[in-house]
């Protein structure tokens, strides 16, 4: 009955969604008030309906209900809880449940408490929003039917694929689909402004929190998906430009330009056509990354189902969603009234540039994404595009980018001089330049685009507290802050690039229980093979002991795992952090002598990346309630000054 | 900047970056693509010494051989039509195996011999690497099950 209810629950959902829709389009059509009235509640329904089809779905997985076809193939009664839990979207049918949920939630959100747009433009929104989750409920009621049951009813489950049995996948996804989901927000507010003519501050503001609320998401996602590939693939690696991550990473650089230019069609009502159309890019991107990953023409941990049917059900979305955005602003972008205009030299200026920039990197990752399949498709050849490419392609024009980002904040909006930034950013520029000699006094062997990267993070990490300068610190808006901590975030994750891609030691040997292994600063005793046992795996697990210098001894236990249900094995990596640095040991194969493949690393600063993207997001977080803080105040005061009219 | 021009100009920056990024696209991708090769591929097209390549095929049975220092493994990757020499220091990928499928980035030294720098194989019961498909692969001792389930 459960999965019955569910399906009836998403069935209404969608109904409810077509109704938004409709109700939308026919009250804009004919300016019916009463029809806007209704919308806000049939989106808050909409978002009720879906949720409790979604909550159903897990309630299912939790009580491993082998009558349901998904459950069966993907969840296991031994499994641990956890996973049953975040095994719900470990699947094809489960996440597109998540994504349109979490659509869903997003349109009662705005229905609720949007309150500074002009009616109209909500209501287009709103409309726009019912529309693009009518794709996806389509898609998940026509091909892809979580509740489906299944006869005669299995004994067990299949399990879930052991490389996301890992804590990282409770937390992964549903993260990234914030940040698509997000940017389907913004998508819809622009097309809302689109379609009553309203491109302005004030739908800026209104879309702005939504921008930055995907990109923190987005930022974090890709943070943890980063650092979930570095330690459970057992590669020592942090990014492998696989065209899963980049499906990832393109919406985020195109969410970056996007929450630049809002915040100057906000502040200073520039930019306006430029914005619209980042706007629809960034939700271009999404959509494709969802394509990317969920239609099955990439092999993937995270390819769940390759079935050509969905990926050209996807398809026709992303062309039908594309392709109308860009029709409607190719229509609408002429009556978009140019903004405020403002000098070269500028703060608008050096957003300008940071969007240029922005957008020639996602062009450069797109091309690289996509050339393969394009080549394949057009003369059946194969290839791979792979990290030299990219590094050499996207490289210098991100560090172009950084120095760009330390300079912008310190320019005047509207108009100002090229000498007095120079005046003010003058210690930044020297600290480079010292650090940079330094670096080719005593290093050897590190790549010019290390080399670089290093040196001017330190001058980027000084600059970026520079707008703090003569400020009143505690009068200060938060939103200054959150720029300060997200340009310092980029500043810190580059020092952790450049230290980990110039100053990793490696080691590889074949090693006998007793023998010891020296890496940099670092002794490791190998003790003993062991086999182990968990839940629902089996391992051999190697006892270590890691020393660094005199330091405390640590025991380490690296492993490779064997699952039973799906017979796969993983390798499970140990690590140990300290302050300046990460030690990585994987253990390999054993041989008929008795030694053990073992690898091991010690990466200095390593986790700075991670950690630098942390604080990016923080700041992304401080800025949001900064702006909500002051959107709110702003609405109070305008609010009494119409009382008191 | 000219007030008057300042949208066109934006517009025509915007294009100006855009058409870079491909012609810098373009140029790199001809260095920095790797073709996807078969042994029997590389038998009639004959990659140079020296460029990246993707290498893909079965490992032969009985091919697989360990070098003294315990971390080299020579072994030869087949298709129906030809027989390819590999050598790779490393952790080998769970489920590499002899019989099995496997997809290695490298390059071709001078005396002919893959130097793989990374492997894929496949890594579970479902999961087969793309380049793989639809490659025959069969040969006296093989059955095509081995590979495409």
């Amino acid at each position: 009955m459960i999965a019955e209810t569910g399906l009836i629950a998403l069935w209404l959902a969608a109904a409810l969604a077509l109704l938004q829709f409709a109700l939308g389009a026919i009250g804009l059509r004919m300016g019916r008030d009463d029809y806007y009235a209704a919308i806000r509640p049939v989106a808050v329904a909409q978002g009720l309906f879906v949720s409790l089809s979604f909550l159903l779905l897990i309630w299912l997985f939790l009580r491993s209900d082998m009558s349901v076809k998904l459950v069966v193939m993907n969840s296991a009664s031994v499994k641990p809880l956890l996973y049953k839990f975040a095994g719900t979207w470990g699947n094809h049918e489960g996440s597109m449940l998540l994504w349109v949920t979490v659509m869903g939630l997003a349109g009662a959100f705005i229905a609720l408490f949007e309150r500074s747009l002009r009616t109209s433009t909500l209501v287009a929104t709103l409309a726009a929003q019912a529309f693009i989750s009518l794709g996806f409920y389509a898609f998940l009621l026509v091909s892809s039917n979580p509740f489906e049951r299944m006869f005669p009813v299995p004994a067990d489950g299949q399990g879930l694929n052991p490389l996301l049995q890992d804590p990282g996948l409770a937390f992964h996804p549903p993260t990234l689909y914030f940040g698509y989901v997000g940017l389907s927000v913004a998508f819809s507010f622009a097309v809302g402004a689109m379609i009553t003519r309203d491109v302005g501050a004030a739908f800026a503001k209104a879309m702005r929190p939504w921008v930055l609320g995907a990109w923190i998401f987005l930022t974090l996602g890709i943070t943890a998906g980063s650092y979930w590939a570095y330690y459970e693939l057992g590669w020592g690696g942090w990014w492998f430009w696989d065209p899963v991550e980049n499906a990832s990473l393109m919406p985020w650089l195109a969410a970056t330009a996007l929450l630049h230019s809002v915040t100057v069609l906000a502040t200073r009502d520039s930019l306006r056509a430029w914005t619209l159309m980042l706007a629809v890019v960034a939700f271009s991107m999404s959509m494709i990354g969802t394509f990317l990953v969920r239609s099955g023409i990439l092999t993937s941990v995270h390819a769940f189902a390759v079935d050509p049917e969905r990926g050209s059900f996807i398809l026709a979305l992303l062309a039908l969603y594309i392709g109308g955005a860009m029709a409607l602003f190719a229509l609408r972008v002429g009556t978009v009234k140019e903004g405020k205009r403002f000098e070269l030299v500028s703060r608008e200026g050096a957003l300008v540039a940071n969007n240029l920039l922005l957008s020639v990197i996602l062009a450069l990752v797109f091309i690289g994404t996509l050339y393969p399949l394009l080549v394949e498709a057009v003369t059946g050849d194969k290839l791979s595009v792979g990290p030299p490419y990219f590094n050499l392609a996207t490289g210098p024009l991100a560090l172009l980018l950084v120095a760009v980002m330390a300079a912008g904040p310190l320019l005047r909006w509207r108009r100002d001089n090229a000498k007095a930034l120079l005046n003010r950013i003058s210690i930044p520029i020297l600290l480079t330049a010292a650090t940079l000699f330094v670096l080719v006094l005593f290093t050897t062997g590190m790549s010019i685009l290390a080399l670089l990267g290093l040196a001017l993070a330190v001058g980027v990490a000084i600059a970026s507290f520079a707008p703090l300068w003569k400020r009143n610190l505690r009068r200060t808006p938060l939103h200054i802050y959150g720029m300060v901590f997200a340009h310092f975030g980029i500043a810190v994750a580059l020092v952790g690039m450049a230290c980990e891609s110039s100053f990793t030691e490696e080691k590889l040997v074949a090693a006998k229980p007793g023998d010891e292994i020296v890496v940099n600063n670092w002794r490791l005793q190998f003790e003993a093979i062991e086999p182990m046992a968990g839940p629902n795996w089996t391992a051999l697990e190697s006892r270590m002991t890691a020393q660094y210098g005199d330091g405390v001894i640590h025991e380490i236990t690296p492993q490779n795992r064997m699952f039973a249900a799906a017979q796969t094995q993983t390798s499970e990596a140990a690590l140990l952090t300290r302050w300046n640095g990460q030690l990585y040991v994987v253990l390999g194969e054993g041989d008929s002598e008795g030694r053990w493949q073992i690898r091991v690393w010690w990466k200095p600063f390593v986790t700075l990346i991670w950690f630098g993207g942390i604080l990016v997001a923080l700041g992304g977080f401080l800025a949001m309630i900064g702006r909500l803080q002051r959107g709110y105040k702003q609405r109070k005061q305008r609010e009494y000054a119409e009382m008191m009219l | 900047m000219k007030a008057k021009h300042q949208r066109l100009t934006l517009a025509l920056l915007a294009v100006v970056a855009l058409v870079g990024a491909g012609l810098l696209a373009a140029y790199a991708l001809q260095d920095q693509a790797s073709y996807f090769y078969t042994p029997s591929d590389i038998v009639e097209q004959k990659p140079a010494p020296g460029t990246a390549i993707r290498l893909g095929g079965m490992v032969e049975e009985g091919s697989i051989q360990r070098s003294a220092d315990g971390v080299t493994v020579q072994f030869v990757v087949m298709d129906a039509g030809a027989r390819q020499k590999v050598t790779y220091t490393g952790i080998t990928p769970d489920l590499f195996a002899e019989g099995s499928g496997v997809v290695a980035d490298g390059r071709l030294d001078a005396n002919g011999i893959f130097g793989a720098e990374t492997l894929l194989a496949k890594h579970d019961e479902n999961y087969i690497p793309r380049e793989l498909e639809g490659i025959d692969m069969t040969s006296g001792k093989h059955k095509t099950e081995t590979l495409v389930q």
